[in-house]
């Protein structure tokens, strides 16, 4: 899909210290019967989000007017489970570019670099000093900078790297997707596959 | 041919390499891609407005699933969406030319249990599908996994996706299981001694003569919750047992093709001293019948176990007390004695023809508890007469349950299957995420034995007391 290309971002963050944060929770498969991309944002996260009857759990991070901004910092394991791309999507639609984490879940990590959020996997240590540093003051910017490959505690200048393989990186600054990759090279897939046994 | 000891794994892997990008993943071929209702209209969408084609309808298998009723299926679908999701499916499979099994067609049925039942699944086969349990496939001595709609739309217009490749894990099994002890209680065992991302970033190699002496639905439970544990997938070599399981269903190669194709097949297996990047070995005699009293995978603990305490759990206090709390559990208590409100017995873990045998083992000659509410759901059409056939439905009926149509269901409750808030259910699906089986639901993952244990008594009983 196209999406805007991504360097540098900085922004004020929103965590969420839990870990093994599952798709079920990122997005609830009942709200996967969409035929489109779009509009997932509103259930992200819905039954942590939200009270059977709708009505906003005071007492969750989104709800909190305290945090916001385009990164979420989530607890180790984040994005488990479920294969669902709608998770990504509603991470994206709710306004989010940058998920950081200790240790992402494979598929999920996959799924956000197709569509143009960047995973970025920080040291334990790391995460924990942007939990404390979000904790002491919610408007803590951090710079995550995709051509150097790094993310910084603005305030603090503390600064972590990060790995991305040369290839994802080059089309997320670029906006490029793998479909348009793998168009190009349809001549080649096709004499694979006449050689394949079945 | 190289003389290196080389896995099954990178046997399988690099012969569908089309290309190598320098710092960057492998152009990889997919032999065959399965294809839901849930996770495939974006991508035919992304075609559309790419203006593009797909490349190999042949190589695509449609089956609808997730979202389907599982009473009733001759009647149209009542919720607007889920009918919109399954016509999208339909439309786009007859658009280019990819085989539908739908709704009522006598083939249909969860991906994974259609996909192996009709000889689409062989032997180091390239497999993908929008779904993360694809990884059941690897049964065959596959490599297959789940993927991302994105990724869905590539292999519809390249038969290829972009994938770097994982490190190698090897999970040795040896010596003979005990009484009650099914392939569900031996992954659960795997996945709480590897935790819910113990195997991330790896593709798991299962060995040993547990595997070796298990059925290929055994086999296929176990491939199928790889992905509990964060592998990407697992398999396990193809033997005598793997071939005939496949000889004579309906898409295996015949003649002359069946002999070229077994050829291949023997050869597909790991060589001495091949190396792996981590290797586990467990003894089967330490696994009994399992249960799990959290909310991911690798909560699960024998069923005569206590609920550990928190000091002796890896991992946050704070999100293992979220956990039990949700649960409405304890640390300490016991398992055994829980009151159970639900028994959900289907899904691509546990949901083919032998499950049902296990299950009617139990309650044959028994009635089912008042406070249980079961649903019994085959994984395909195709299971379900073989439960008519073998007189699996009249032992359920006398002891008063009701047979459903197959699907998803309950699993992930994305139809009308759902678990109610703050219920109980023993599951024999994959996973007991808050909210999976509907929101507030509350699940105890297990085996076929211990659900109908739990279906008979109304409560969290062992298993081996009725064997």
């Amino acid at each position: 899909m196209a999406y805007d290309k991504f360097t540098v971002l900085k922004s004020t963050a929103v965590p969420m210290p839990i870990e093994n944060v599952d798709t079920d929770q990122i997005i609830p498969a009942r709200f996967l019967k969409a035929t489109k991309r779009e509009g997932f944002g509103d259930n992200l996260f819905r039954d942590w989000r939200y009270n059977v009857d709708n009505t906003p759990k005071q007492d969750f991070v989104l709800n909190n007017p305290i945090y916001s901004g385009e990164i979420l910092v989530g607890g180790k394991n984040f994005g488990s489970g479920s294969s669902r791309e709608h998770a990504a999507w509603a991470i994206y639609d709710y306004g989010f570019r940058c998920v950081v984490s200790s240790f992402f879940a494979d598929i999920f990590k996959n799924n956000s670099l197709n569509i143009g959020i960047l995973p970025v996997q920080v040291s334990p240590e790391f995460l924990d000093k942007i939990f404390t540093a979000i904790e002491a003051d919610p408007k803590t910017e951090l710079e995550v900078n995709l051509p150097e490959q790094t993310i910084t505690i603005v305030a603090t200048g503390e600064k972590e790297s990060f790995d991305i393989n040369g290839y994802k990186k080059h089309n997320l600054m670029n906006g490029f997707d793998d479909i348009d990759y793998l168009q190009s090279m349809k001549a080649e897939i096709e004499t694979f596959a006449a050689g394949r046994l079945y | 041919m190289s003389n290196t000891p080389s896995t099954l794994f990178d046997k399988v892997w690099d012969a569908h390499v089309v290309r190598k990008i320098e710092d960057g993943p492998d152009v990889f071929f997919i032999d065959r891609h399965f294809i839901h209702e849930v996770t495939s209209p974006v991508a035919f969408l992304g075609l559309q407005n790419r203006g593009i084609n797909v490349m190999f309808s042949e190589r695509t298998f449609a089956t609808a699933d997730h979202n389907t009723p599982t009473i009733n299926q001759h009647l149209p679908v009542e919720d607007p969406l889920s009918a919109n999701q399954l016509k999208a499916l339909e439309q786009n499979s007859a658009k280019y030319g990819i085989s539908h099994w739908g709704l009522g067609n006598p083939k249909n049925g969860i991906v994974h249990v259609v996909g192996p039942e009709n000889g689409i699944t062989l032997p180091g086969m390239t497999i993908v599908c929008g779904d993360s349990h694809t990884s059941t496939h690897g049964a065959f001595g596959a490599i297959a996994f789940g993927i991302g709609t994105s990724e869905v739309e590539m292999v519809l217009s390249s038969q290829c996706i972009m994938q770097p490749k994982p490190k190698k894990m090897r999970i040795n099994v040896n010596g003979a299981l005990n009484k009650g002890v099914t392939p569900k209680d031996v992954i659960l065992y795997i996945i709480s001694k590897l935790t819910t991302a113990g195997a991330t970033g790896y593709f798991v190699e299962y060995a040993g003569d547990v595997f070796e002496n298990m059925s290929m639905e055994g086999r296929m439970t176990v491939c199928n919750m790889s992905i509990e544990m964060g592998a990407r997938g697992g398999m396990i070599a193809p033997d005598e047992t793997t071939y005939a399981y496949i000889k004579g269903r309906e898409k295996a190669p015949q003649g002359e093709a069946w002999d070229k194709a077994l050829a291949y097949w023997k050869t597909l297996k790991t060589d001495e001293g091949a190396s792996f990047d981590v290797e586990y070995n467990y003894n089967a005699a330490d696994i009994e019948p399992m249960i799990t009293y959290g909310t991911n995978p690798g909560m699960g603990i024998g069923i005569t176990k206590n609920i550990p305490l928190s000091t002796e759990v890896e991992g946050g206090k704070s999100t293992y007390e979220k956990s039990l709390n949700y649960m409405g559990f304890h640390e300490g208590e016991q398992m055994l004695g829980k009151k159970v409100d639900y028994v959900f017995i289907g899904s691509c873990t546990n949901g083919r023809i032998e499950d049902f045998r296990a299950f009617a083992s139990i309650i044959k000659g028994r009635k089912k508890a008042d406070n249980v509410t079961a649903w019994i759901v085959p994984g395909s059409h195709i299971v379900e007469r073989q439960i008519r056939e073998e007189g699996i439905l009249d032992v359920l009926t006398e002891a008063g349950f009701q047979l459903r149509q197959p699907g998803c269901s309950a699993c992930l409750a994305m139809n009308d299957d759902k678990i109610p808030a703050g219920k109980y259910a023993v599951s024999t699906s994959n996973r007991n995420f808050e909210g999976r089986q509907g929101p507030g639901a509350r699940t105890l993952l297990a085996s076929p034995l211990v659900a109908a244990a739990a279906a008979v008594t109304g409560v969290v009983t062992d298993p081996r007391e009725f064997i």
